[in-house]
């Protein structure tokens, strides 16, 4: 690999100017977004840093345990995320948390076996941050959905219901439509790949000089990868959080 | 044995009281008619009958057993509630005169829903037709048949005359009244005047229980 791609402390400051022209068109176009945008870029920095700090250390010492530390934080972190798409839906919490975690974990234990990737932190702990936070987008997409058509179909569910449907019966619908909506970016993302966008693990390769069609058996790789784990998180957050709608009588709450 | 006994039954959503002090018996194969202005209760009363809202106070018996102590599901295909202005489901008539069948894990049997429909004067034609293309009279007896193709015990009608025309009301009458006629139990919200002026048995609500003075009882 080249050692070329430092980007020094000088050159970060110049691309502190990329973020004003984005502050200058919120502040001329009156979008109101300034603060949630220097939230963003503060925490970036922060949070960016002391990952980079934290994960020289675990690659260094490179034990197990803490390479499962990070992955649990990760994990953590992303079910906290979701739960707050669930807009009430009761246990959000530990429903994300179970879906991330089998989602993450699942399909890290098949690309360890293939030996798509060593079970190593500097391709572990990588790995699970993009499925974790690919299962988190599409959990919390799920949730919205399934919120909005359960507001939105309450007279139809109410009516299934009353014609003596199982709980799984009057929601499967929306329970169906749901996991579509999770899974949407990355099926279009996945049909877009090299189109559109040169993912950010295949531009980082890349960008380290390795031989793009070597970069793109591992994008192909990370693709299947991210279906599977949004499926899995879906169905399972799915399948979970639609009882949450409804009472012990078996009644829409 | 009453098919249905409620004693001193109450809602209150929060601390809003929706009803008060019910009590009446329904007996089997009664067809009793509730009337009442709008907000007097009428679909609440209706809803707790079909398990579809629990009471806060009081007791509900069905069949001399308490509600609560009956599987619901079950019991929700014994006591059929047709809503008010219904929404269908899936695209055509046929997913909707399916989904009984599908409830039940049986295969859709085609002669049974084409019977049905005729019943209430609807073509065979119609089974294939989409849900947006049905007028609101279509739509009242497609809805009406998805709670009857496994005939209930006890058929709850929450205003589904409403809006209909007087033929196809005819046509809804005559197909309850043949349930009637055969043992099933009906309870029957209505304003429509016509459907008061011939009740036997009527039980008028005010402001979220019974009034007393506008009760009539044939039995």
């Amino acid at each position: 690999m080249t050692n070329d791609l430092i980007v020094s402390p000088t050159a970060l400051l110049f691309a502190v100017a990329l973020v004003a022209i984005a502050l200058i068109i919120n502040f001329h176009e009156k979008i109101g977004l300034e603060k949630e945008m220097l939230v963003g870029v503060v925490r970036a920095v922060i949070q960016l840093t002391v990952v980079g700090y934290v994960l020289t250390y675990i690659i260094k010492v490179d034990r197990a345990p803490l390479t499962f530390l990070m992955m649990a934080i990760i994990i953590f972190n992303a079910a906290l995320n979701a739960r707050k798409r669930a807009n009430g839906i009761p246990h959000a919490f530990a429903i994300s948390l179970l879906a991330i975690t089998v989602a993450t974990g699942v399909t890290i234990v098949l690309l360890v076996l293939a030996h798509a990737v060593k079970f190593t932190p500097s391709q572990i702990v990588p790995i699970s941050g993009m499925i974790a936070s690919n299962a988190m987008v599409a959990i919390g997409l799920c949730y919205r959905n399934m919120n909005t058509s359960f507001h939105d179909q309450r007279q139809a569910v109410l009516e299934r219901l009353a014609l003596g449907a199982t709980l799984k019966q009057a929601s499967i619908g929306i329970v169906r439509e749901a996991i579509r909506t999770g899974m949407s970016p990355t099926i279009d993302s996945a049909k877009t790949v090299g189109l559109v966008s040169l993912p950010g693990m295949m531009s980082g390769l890349i960008f380290a000089g390795v031989d793009p069609t070597k970069a793109i058996m591992y994008q192909i790789m990370v693709t299947f990868m991210l279906l599977a784990a949004t499926s899995l998180g879906s169905v399972i957050a799915c399948y979970l959080a639609y009882p949450r709608y409804y009472n012990e009588d078996l009644q829409l709450r | 044995m009453a098919v249905f006994d409620l004693r001193d039954v109450g809602l209150t959503v929060g601390d809003r009281p929706i009803l008060h002090d019910i009590s009446f018996t329904v007996e089997p194969g009664a067809y009793l008619t509730i009337v009442g202005p709008s907000g007097a209760g009428k679909s609440t009363v209706l809803r707790l009958l079909a398990t579809l809202l629990t009471p806060t106070a009081g007791t509900i018996t069905y069949l001399d057993r308490p509600q609560s102590s009956f599987d619901k599901i079950a019991y929700r295909r014994e006591v059929s509630y047709c809503f008010q202005q219904p929404s269908l489901f899936g695209e055509t008539v046929r997913d909707n005169l399916a989904f009984p069948f599908e409830l039940r894990s049986r295969p859709f049997d085609a002669a049974k829903a084409l019977a049905a429909l005729s019943d209430v004067d609807l073509p065979a034609e119609m089974l294939d037709k989409p849900i947006t293309e049905l007028s609101g009279g279509e739509k009242q007896r497609v809805a009406l048949i998805r709670n009857l193709l496994f005939p209930p015990k006890v058929l709850l009608l929450d205003e589904v005359t409403t809006g209909l025309d007087h033929d196809t009301k005819a046509i809804v009458h005559q197909l309850i009244e043949a349930g009637n006629r055969n043992g099933m139990t009906v309870i029957a919200v209505t304003h429509d005047e016509g459907e008061i002026a011939v009740a036997h048995d009527l039980l008028a609500l005010r402001d979220g229980t019974l009034d007393k003075e506008a009760i009539r009882r044939d039995k």
